[in-house]
């Protein structure tokens, strides 16, 4: 059984977000990485980069295979987790604990829209 | 479990990773029953199997195996495969799974005229492959089978359970090891047997970062119908001086006058994965494709095999992989990032 944070907001796509004032931390989840297997390599974008809720902003690998990350938030990146460049596989060690991106938010009225921790649990069980 | 040429195979049972260091520093075993089987017998087997085989089989021994390609007239790849000679008169065809349809139909049009019996044994074999530095030690201990003295790229026969069990030293890993077949009940008493004495099971994953990092080819990767083995470089395979063979003239006329492309390795400058189907550059234009990519498990280094336009094809020539929307630097290596350790 994969954990699932109670004070995230969720995206289908197995994104997590903690809010913090104006600004989205964004990760992906203890399920996500555990369907992935050990991850290899982050591809993360630049700071400043905009995106607009649902784009990609970059990917996760594992051995297999590159699996895209979508933001669930509109924004600008303000900063990205540079350790991941030399330790991607912290976040399999802790998926909840190792964030991806941070993003000031464009409209953080997005974050009533994406999923509590009990609709995304129902989504992992399929 | 991933559908897979009609099985349904798993991708991982421990991890890739942990898969793959298991076949390259002990021993691993895998559920192979997947593979396709045909028997070629009668009296024109050895004419036979030479007219659709690109590679030469002439004064072997019985029990000697060859690794080579099926060809369209044209060149293009039908098949990659093993041939087992058990005697003059009858040989051991071994295919890939997604093919079996495919090459069945090929080897039966193509024996017309040709005095032999071809049986496609594909449902009634089962098979495992076993390897890594400790297969021998196993497979003698655990499965009781004497195979000390079979040489790299032999076959014996065993009576066993009363069936003729197969066992070659052969492998899709670039490590020594052993392929047994038999009944699918055999096969599975040998698999179970394997589980009890605590050899890592390997999936599909780890099958292919193994066979990537020592340069072997798949098909549908490396090989195809539109991709002839010069391309593939793999010509040390086609023995040209043969009387004949379907595919020999397109061939011989590649070699003459060079191919157009082949398939180099890649090694990529940071930790980026290339990976099948992403464009190979030159100053912002496509000289090629990504055919498989990994970081290699091995030496941790991002690399790949990639069919490339020439010139661009040789050694330490400098590229960039497209990567989404981004590109990584390149150079054009050999396509053997680990070396193998064949006991020979």
């Amino acid at each position: 059984m994969s954990k699932i944070e109670k004070e995230c907001r969720y995206a289908e796509s197995h994104e997590w977000v903690r809010v913090d004032g104006d600004i989205a931390v964004i990760g992906i989840s203890d399920y996500a990485q555990h369907a992935l297997g050990n991850i290899v390599y982050v591809d993360l974008p630049e700071v400043g980069d905009e995106f607009e809720a649902g784009d990609e902003f970059g990917a996760v690998e594992s051995v297999k295979a590159a699996s895209d990350l979508y933001t669930p938030v509109s924004g600008s990146v303000v900063e990205i987790n540079e350790a991941l460049e030399d330790t991607p596989e912290a976040i399999n060690e802790d998926a909840f604990g190792t964030w991806l991106i941070k993003i000031a938010m464009s409209d953080p009225s997005q974050v009533d829209n994406l999923l509590d921790a009990e609709a995304y649990a129902k989504i992992c069980e399929g | 479990m991933s559908p897979f040429g009609g099985f349904d195979m798993p991708i991982q049972y421990a991890g890739i990773t942990e898969e793959h260091n298991a076949v390259r520093k002990h021993v691993g075993v895998f559920d192979v029953s997947h593979m396709g089987e045909v028997r070629v017998k009668g009296p024109d087997a050895y004419k036979y199997v030479s007219h659709i085989f690109v590679n030469d089989m002439t004064g072997a021994p019985d029990g000697q195996i060859f690794y080579g390609m099926m060809c369209y007239e044209n060149g293009g790849v039908v098949d990659d495969l093993l041939v087992y000679k058990v005697n003059d008169n009858e040989y051991f065809l071994v295919i890939n799974a997604s093919n079996i349809d495919k090459d069945v139909a090929w080897i039966m049009k193509n024996a017309e005229g040709f005095d032999v019996e071809i049986t496609d044994e594909s449902p009634v074999y089962g098979e495992v492959a076993i390897q890594g530095p400790e297969a021998e030690e196993t497979v003698e201990k655990v499965l009781g089978i004497p195979v000390k003295d079979i040489a790299f790229y032999n076959f014996k026969t065993f009576p066993i359970d009363g069936e003729e069990v197969i066992v070659s030293r052969t492998g899709y890993t670039g490590e020594d090891g052993f392929e047994i077949y038999g009944s699918h009940e055999y096969i599975r008493k040998v698999w179970d047997k394997l589980m009890e004495a605590g050899v890592q099971p390997c999936g599909l994953g780890c099958r292919d970062t193994l066979r990537f990092e020592v340069g072997l080819p798949l098909y549908g990767d490396e090989l195809a119908d539109d991709i002839t083995p010069i391309e593939a470089s793999l010509s040390m395979f086609v023995k040209l001086d043969k009387p004949e063979f379907i595919g020999k003239e397109a061939l011989a006329a590649q070699k003459a006058e060079g191919v157009k492309r082949r398939i180099v390795g890649l090694e990529l400058e940071g930790n980026a994965i290339p990976r099948h189907g992403y464009a190979v550059e030159v100053n912002g234009e496509k000289v090629g494709e990504i055919t498989t990519g990994y970081r290699s498990i091995s030496t941790g280094k991002s690399v790949a095999m990639a069919m490339i336009d020439k010139p661009y094809d040789k050694l330490g020539t400098e590229v960039e992989v497209r990567i989404r929307k981004k590109t990584f630097p390149a150079k054009v290596v050999k396509k053997r990032f680990y070396d193998k350790n064949y006991k020979k």
